[in-house]
């Protein structure tokens, strides 16, 4: 079955505390240099039948309508060819 | 005839039982909903109570807004159908669109409990008319998820149509912008907010007044007139 990756993130201009509650801690624990940390969403489908347009074009309508709202919500689909 | 005014179940709503109570206290005939029924069993009304629906996976309200009810609720409340939603309820109905704008996580993120304090800002919608234009009231604010969110041009357009219905008073609860706590659709049938009215309706329990009261007699006083 071949897997298709639909990752989720808050728009840029949308503010992510628990991005900014991460990035708050990593200093105290020892890790230094990281100015910003946005915290996203990752969606791993198991898809039956082959990933063609047809199927992505569903996925794609999946995502835009349910696993994100795009008021707050950019999303990207792409395929794990791994 | 009595006015009969619905409020839907979804799997892990909490605050319907308080809900159908305080319609009943106002004088109207509470009415249960089930979230898999997509009849609305004439009721003139519905009130989408707090909680948290299907665990607020996904997003709070992500997952009942496709449920067979708000199929026929977002239809209807399009036609005019008078809905309330408190809390979980505000955020499926920006889910459903019906609203615009999201609800995200306090900006703290903890979740908060408290008596809250808000002015009603327009009290001609079909669930406010029983307030006044700038009155004050207090009732219970309970959530994690109250933060309100609009692009810019969203919040300008809510401010010039006079569509903030409810705004907090005092420290901002949750970062929501503009201190925004409830807004109206431009039909004023249509209304979302995060505290808690139907908390607020007996002297003996929450907040020891009766501030949520008028949510439940306007929109009875509405139908009635209808």
């Amino acid at each position: 079955m071949a897997r298709v990756v639909v990752d989720v993130m808050l728009k840029p201009e949308i503010l992510d505390p628990q991005g900014q509650a991460v990035q708050r801690a990593l200093p105290r624990l020892g890790f230094d240099g990281i100015a910003d940390v946005r915290q996203g969403k990752r969606f791993e489908l198991e898809v039956e039948g082959p990933v063609d347009d047809a199927a992505l074009a569903r996925i794609h309508e999946m995502a835009e309508t349910f696993l994100a709202n795009t008021v707050i919500e950019d999303f990207v689909v792409k395929v794990d060819e791994s | 005839m009595t006015t009969r005014i619905g409020v839907v179940t979804f799997p892990g709503t909490l605050d319907d039982r308080d809900s159908l109570r305080a319609i009943r206290l106002a004088g109207a005939e509470p009415v249960s909903l089930w979230h898999r029924d997509k009849d609305l069993h004439q009721v003139d009304a519905v009130v989408l109570a707090g909680g948290f629906s299907y665990g607020d996976y996904l997003r709070a309200g992500a997952i009942s807004r496709f449920s067979p009810v708000m199929e026929t609720i977002i239809e209807q409340a399009r036609a005019g159908l008078p809905v309330l939603g408190i809390c979980n309820g505000f955020q499926i109905l920006t889910e459903s669109h019906l609203l615009p704008g999201a609800m995200l996580r306090n900006n703290h993120l903890h979740f908060i409990c408290r008596d809250q304090r808000l002015r009603v800002e327009n009290a001609e919608t079909a669930w406010t008319s029983d307030y006044s234009a700038g009155q004050e009231i207090s009732v219970p604010l309970k959530n994690i998820d109250g933060r309100y969110v609009a692009d810019e041009r969203v919040l300008d357009e809510l401010e010039a149509e006079g569509r903030v219905a409810f705004r907090y008073l005092g420290t901002n609860p949750n970062g929501s912008l503009r201190d925004i706590a409830g807004i109206t659709n431009a039909e004023g049938n249509v209304v979302g907010l995060m505290p808690h009215p139907e908390h607020a309706v007996e002297p003996l329990i929450g907040t020891g007044r009766t501030d949520g009261l008028p949510f439940f007699t306007s929109i009875i006083k509405k139908l009635v007139a209808a």
